[in-house]
């Protein structure tokens, strides 16, 4: 595991993709600031929710939680190391730095109450292993280095036994393996956070601290009479995209503030197309909303 | 029998390489083939358990080495496979990781990694493939191009300065430096053995031909006249001073071992402190002295 903030994800960034290609399981947090450049340092910002996803080159899935408090930042840190050794990828934990630096109670249960999954350790006779045989599911079981099995693994495009192959037909297997490991397994992965969303009109989306901005914002709309729902993306990416369609389909509006120009907006506007309203609330970051901001946003949305 | 079956049946070196992955990409003229052979003689010569030697290569001509030894061998990301071999290594402290990699890897892009391994004395050896350029992509200059030397990017000839790799080892603190050409195989599996025995960082910098880009733009003719010109210009002078060994265009090349010396390891080094420090509650990380102790 190690921790960084958007300057050190970029440089990270080569590497990331290594680790997609050669399916290490590892922790990433990156507890952001505003960007681009040296930005904002010590200012809080959500704007590297996109480059978590796409920044390292080629096509490959990863996954992101977000978390909105510091018992969250411990909860979720186990369960990005169990997603990671789950589903052999990198697992980013995308808190912001009003996360970074807030003291909150966190209650941290005995040792033995922690679920940890073990690391998948393959177990067939020594010379049948290939590195990248996946089991049921599409993760390949893993060997510790140094126990006589010799692998080799690469950055190339690769067949089972971890061997380059440089053609279009390797490529299209071992791309589509790394990809449908995880989004053949989103509904196990997606973690979201609902509340009163069965009869609401409009639902307020948001991750990390700015779900905690629109709380009043939130109360507010409810006071005035509107019928508002809220979802947190505990989990980022994969994104819930069966979910917003679904929702899509019976209420009138997204309001999605988040502390960037308009980032998982773009993934909101993808799948719930032109069957409802879908409303941007941006900050460029250096701090969070202003709640009155969100509700005329929402207020906006009603209309 | 086929050609590959005959291969098959008759290399002496198939202990020790994938040889299903044989032939390897490698030009005729070049040699990092003739380094790999002598990194397998000196793994044969040291009775090495092959179960506990790993190769590390980042990207480039020599870069493919970690695709080719039937060792646990890793192909990284370009300039990385130093940090990579350090993390490998102090995951498991009684394997002994080895770097085989390009100039242009270590010490272009990865030069910041590679000055930080020496200043800690990590124990990896490192060997690398000199050909005096960026080859895989084209024939670019690279921080070791000698000055007026033609490149891809150089193509007026290169006026920059180039590394001196023994020089900036020895300078950065690695504990064992050495230098040979690809001429000279018999020194350069003995400088692997006793590498592989040393520990800390050693580094090997091995001078191979390039026939397809570094010689056939400066017009230099073909493998054997580069080794040739290794025959004609190189001297041996062990223990020479680190500072005198530059590399002038086609001028002399002076190889040999020029450091050898004892400085506690990355982990010796943090055992001894953490233990003086926290004392009893300080378990010892790795095995300190090989498994000795």
């Amino acid at each position: 595991m190690t921790v960084t903030s958007g300057p050190g994800f970029s440089l990270m960034m080569e590497n990331i993709g290594l680790a997609c290609m050669h399916e290490t399981p590892l922790v990433i947090a990156n507890v952001q600031r505003g960007g681009p450049s040296t930005g904002l340092p010590t200012l809080t910002g959500q704007q590297d929710m996109m480059q978590a996803k796409f920044g390292s080159h080629g096509d490959y899935e990863i996954i992101a939680l977000s978390p909105d408090s510091p018992q969250e930042c411990f909860d979720l840190t186990i369960e990005a190391f169990n997603l990671a050794e789950t589903y052999r990828v990198p697992v980013f934990i995308m808190t912001d730095e009003c996360v970074g630096h807030m003291h909150e109670k966190v209650v941290i249960p005995p040792a033995e109450e922690i679920e940890v999954v073990e690391r998948r350790w393959y177990t067939g006779p020594k010379e049948d292993y290939l590195p990248y045989k996946r089991d049921e599911d599409g993760v390949p079981p893993m060997i510790k280095a140094g126990d006589g099995y010799r692998i080799h693994t690469t950055g190339l495009t690769h067949d089972e036994h971890g061997y380059p192959v440089i053609n279009a037909e390797c490529q299209k297997q071992n791309v589509t393996d790394i990809i449908e490991k995880i989004r053949g397994n989103a509904d196990k992965i997606i973690k979201l956070e609902e509340q009163e969303i069965d009869d609401a009109e409009i639902v307020v989306i948001s991750y990390g601290i700015t779900s905690r901005v629109a709380v009043p914002a939130v109360r507010k709309a409810r006071k005035a009479g509107l019928k508002i729902g809220t979802m947190r993306l505990v989990t980022c990416w994969p994104f819930p995209e069966k979910r917003i369609r679904q929702l899509s389909k019976k209420i009138k509006a997204f309001v999605v503030p988040e502390i960037n120009y308009g980032q998982m907006v773009r993934e909101v506007q993808r799948n719930a197309f032109d069957r409802c309203k879908v409303v941007s609330v941006p900050h460029c970051g250096g701090w969070v909303h202003d709640p009155e901001d969100i509700y005329q946003a929402i207020k906006e949305a009603s209309k | 029998m086929t050609k590959k079956d005959k291969a098959e049946a008759e290399n002496p070196q198939e202990a020790y390489l994938r040889m299903d992955r044989i032939p390897h990409i490698w030009c005729p003229g070049c040699g990092i083939g003739t380094v790999v052979t002598s990194f397998n003689e000196a793994l044969k010569k040291n009775k090495e358990d092959l179960d506990k030697v790993a190769v590390v290569s980042g990207i480039g001509c020599t870069g493919r080495v970690a695709g080719y030894v039937k060792l646990d061998s890793f192909h990284t990301t370009h300039g990385r496979a130093v940090p990579f071999a350090t993390g490998l290594k102090l995951a498991n402290p009684d394997m002994k990781v080895v770097v085989f990699s390009g100039d242009g890897d270590i010490f272009g892009i990865g030069g910041n990694h590679f000055i930080h391994a020496a200043r800690r004395n990590m124990d990896l050896v490192i060997i690398c493939v000199n050909n005096f350029n960026y080859a895989m992509t084209g024939g670019q200059v690279a921080a070791t191009t000698p000055t007026d030397a033609n490149a891809s990017t150089a193509p007026y000839g290169n006026f920059e300065y180039p590394f001196s790799i023994p020089y900036l080892a020895d300078a950065c603190g690695a504990t064992y430096v050495a230098r040979w050409t690809a001429l000279h195989l018999r020194r350069v599996t003995k400088s692997i053995q006793e590498a592989l025995k040393h520990r800390g960082l050693s580094i090997i910098e091995v001078i191979t031909p390039c026939v397809t880009l570094y010689a056939r733009r400066n017009r230099l003719g073909d493998g054997l006249n580069l080794l040739k010109y290794y025959h004609d210009k190189s001297e041996i002078i062990h223990g020479a001073d680190t500072r005198t060994l530059g590399i002038g265009y086609q001028d002399k090349l002076i190889v040999g071992k020029f450091v050898h010396k004892e400085k506690p390891t990355f982990l010796d080094a943090m055992n001894k402190h953490l233990g003086n420090v926290l004392g009893d509650d300080y378990q010892l990380y790795g095995r300190i002295n090989n498994g000795k102790d």
